[in-house]
């Protein structure tokens, strides 16, 4: 298997993805090699440091004005981290974030204050992101007091046109969040993320606590709202479908780090990453119905391993089928594939998904199995 | 715990020409300070051995009170339940707790959203699976249980079940907490098996593997399977029938290849509208059902479905709002598609506002 990646030298200075990216105008937000690790102490009085959770480990990404970028990953790939880290709710542990000519990532709490009109945030669970003594025109208010972008007397006709904006009786302002269904309560939170204008949203699962029928009204009211305003967003979620729908460009993250970046239709089509392919192969398929049965899928064994203590090289190789001693030894960059234009992937055997290679590995680990139920094979108690 | 004599209420061998479970105009209500909660009205439905059934809605259609009933999970004092359930030829409705206890986990056991909830924080893995067995199986010692768990926790796939078998829940991931809960729900060989949301927490990959272990545990078992769930793609993978729910009432009911390839009713038609698909056109945008699902307390009258639907006007008078539409078959008398709604002629008026709705992306 010779691929042009393994021809390649390994880069010492891995091409980010920005270097390839467009010309002209500078992205809204310039993300680069982001950590954010999160000290693990010890039991007792002295609570040393005995170890990291290596949340993010190294990321690197832009987003554009108005443009959406979607991020995926199965849960603590360090997704919601990243959100966290961006709207500086959690001190990034290295690395730089400029948004808009400004690097966020030294700015102290008092210096993060003009920023954070500009980057707000959408939260997964409607029922504990808002404050259930506070009415809504106080929750929506909010925003507008603390940063004084209206007078005082108008905060209540912007607060009302707010609600109109997302979608709920402006009459209802002084209604608590509890008098609302999840559909409307998630509806609160964006229009308190919207009340300062801002020009980056990071959406945090925002439709996943959901029930199907509102989730595609949410889903197409953030949508309205990003073109009518400009906005740009952080899509964080993990349902693949909803992600591709929503943005454009799609970054899948592992583990910490970002696998695989690019084109929804890149991404999605020719995957060139054995952990993408094996996500988009899972999503269960409504369509299948037509065919019956369930759909030939990559089968991932085991769980995602501990980010305290991640596997050396690829930290997806103790679950990939192509995995290699190289993968272990060697942490592959993200490098572009398919020339310019292509998306960006980060393994040593980038390549479109081949089911015979699959299926090879596959054959080898049944034969294992067999032979160890073959060991073990002692009679069963009858009951 | 009392023994009676071996008069035992379930034959473990299920030969008669009923289906293994029959529910037959359930109705479930729960008195409440705010009024009578309508969770399930007149649910009719059946499962055979090795069959699954798949049960779609949304929060609060009633799909997990009415498989609590048929497991007997909810208080008699505070619910009142009229109609029938049979479970393997035993009527479950009525039943004394002790015989209820009998047939629980034995004939018809339950798996949960929630693992880390369903499972004992206190207790190992271990033994929670051979307390299950222990219950069924008096005669049995300690250590036949305990070899019954690990070899359950080793049919489930958990790698090194002999070892694994001494943690506490905490110490497995989430994966494998659903993994032992099915072990424990299937420790004691039940014909039945209702997977409420089993896989709604876990990531698509772990998700995966579940619905394999499911599929795989009933080729081995030869039992019938309820499963619960909003996700529709789920349904079509695992389901051989399906019956959607919607304000307590079953809404459309057929095959799974029927009601997710040519919904005949507006809600399922919506629900299928209204999910991104993993091949859609993503610039085309989508078209979601508008309102929020009903209170129980006073459901709509007429179709309860009526005040969202966007089908109405084709429908003469005011029929959707007076009357309550029967469950029919869609077509001719064929059984293997029922429906509820008043629509002269929902495949034609569906087909053209899917076309509508595909023309305007």
């Amino acid at each position: 298997m010779v691929t042009d990646t393994e021809s390649m030298t390994p880069d010492t200075e891995p091409r980010t993805e920005t270097s390839g990216g467009s010309t002209g105008d500078r992205p809204l937000l310039e993300v680069t090699d982001l950590v954010k690790h999160f000290p693990v102490k010890s039991s007792g009085v002295i609570r040393r440091v005995i170890g990291q959770v290596q949340a993010v480990d190294g990321i690197s990404f832009t987003v554009d004005r108005g443009e959406s970028l979607g991020l995926v990953g199965e849960s603590g790939c360090g997704k919601t981290t990243t959100g966290r880290v961006l709207t500086k709710l959690y001190e990034p542990t290295s690395g730089s974030m400029v948004f808009d000519g400004t690097d966020l990532s030294p700015l102290s709490a008092k210096q993060m204050l003009p920023f954070r009109k500009d980057v707000q945030m959408i939260f997964q669970d409607p029922y504990t992101s808002l404050n259930p003594r506070h009415t809504v025109g106080s929750i929506v208010g909010t925003p507008l007091r603390v940063h004084d972008v209206v007078p005082k007397n108008k905060t209540l006709a912007r607060v009302q046109e707010l609600l109109e904006l997302v979608g709920l009786n402006p009459e209802h302002y002084n209604r608590y969040p509890n008098e609302f269904s999840g559909g409307q309560r998630q509806r609160i939170g964006i229009a308190r993320a919207l009340a300062l204008k801002p020009k980056l949203m990071v959406a945090d699962e925002p439709v996943s606590a959901l029930d199907v029928s509102i989730q595609a009204q949410v889903i197409n009211l953030l949508q309205d709202l990003q073109k009518e305003f400009d906005i740009a967003f952080l899509f964080i979620a993990h349902d693949l479908s909803v992600v591709r729908h929503f943005c454009p460009r799609v970054a899948v993250m592992y583990l910490g780090k970002i696998v695989e970046v690019g084109d929804r239709e890149s991404i999605y089509k020719n995957a060139h990453h054995p952990y993408t392919q094996a996500l988009l192969s899972a999503i269960p398929d409504v369509k299948q119905a037509q065919v019956g049965g369930r759909r030939e899928r990559i089968r991932l064994e085991g769980d995602v391993p501990s980010p305290i203590n991640p596997p050396s090289g690829c930290r997806f190789r103790t679950r990939c089928w192509k995995a290699q001693d190289i993968c272990a030894e060697q942490e592959p960059p993200l490098l572009q594939i398919g020339g310019p234009g292509g998306h960006f992937a980060a393994c040593h055997f980038a390549e479109p998904y081949d089911s015979a290679i699959h299926d090879a590995a596959k054959a080898q680990a049944a034969a294992d199995e067999e032979a160890r139920r073959k060991a073990e094979s002692a009679p069963e108690p009858a009951d | 715990m009392l023994t009676e004599p071996s008069t035992d209420p379930t034959a473990k061998e299920w030969t008669s020409d009923e289906p293994f479970l029959v529910v037959d105009d359930l109705t479930v209500k729960f008195p409440t300070a705010d009024g009578l909660v309508q969770a399930v009205t007149g649910l009719s439905y059946q499962v055979e051995l090795g069959k699954t059934l798949g049960i779609v809605g949304e929060s609060g259609s009633g799909k997990s009170v009415s498989s609590m009933a048929v497991v007997g999970l909810h208080d008699p004092k505070r619910t009142r339940m009229t109609g029938s359930i049979r479970v393997g030829g035993t009527e479950v409705i009525g039943l004394s707790e002790n015989k209820m206890r009998r047939l629980r986990g034995n004939d018809a056991a339950m798996i949960f959203q929630d693992a880390l909830a369903a499972l004992h924080p206190f207790y190992r893995v271990g033994s929670q699976i051979a307390e299950a067995y222990l219950s069924h199986h008096p005669s049995a010692t300690k250590r036949e249980a305990h070899q019954k768990a690990v070899s359950m926790l080793d049919r489930v796939g958990i790698p090194q079940p002999d070892q694994r078998v001494r943690d506490f829940p905490h110490q497995f991931s989430g994966g494998m907490r659903q993994r032992a809960m099915i072990a424990m729900a299937l420790v004691n060989d039940p014909k039945l098996l209702f997977a409420d949301e089993p896989t709604t927490a876990l990531d698509v990959t772990v998700q995966a593997q579940i619905l394999d272990l499911l599929q795989e545990l009933q080729r081995d078992f030869g039992s019938a399977i309820v499963f619960i769930t909003h996700d529709l793609g789920v349904i079509a993978e695992m389901a051989d029938d399906v019956l959607v729910m919607y304000a307590g009432r079953a809404v459309e009911y057929g095959t799974c290849k029927e009601i997710l390839t040519r919904p005949r009713m507006p809600y399922t038609w919506g629900l299928l509208e209204s999910i991104p698909e993993v091949e859609s056109d993503p610039t085309q945008r989508l078209l979601p059902i508008p309102g929020t699902p009903p209170s129980l307390l006073l459901p709509p009258s007429g179709c309860p479905f009526h005040p969202r639907c966007r089908f109405t006007g084709e429908v003469p008078g005011d029929l959707c709002e007076r009357e309550l539409p029967e469950l029919e078959p869609a077509t001719g008398d064929r059984a293997e598609h029922l429906k509820r709604c008043h629509l002269r002629n929902p495949a034609e008026t569906l087909d053209r506002a899917t076309a509508l709705a595909a023309g305007e992306g």
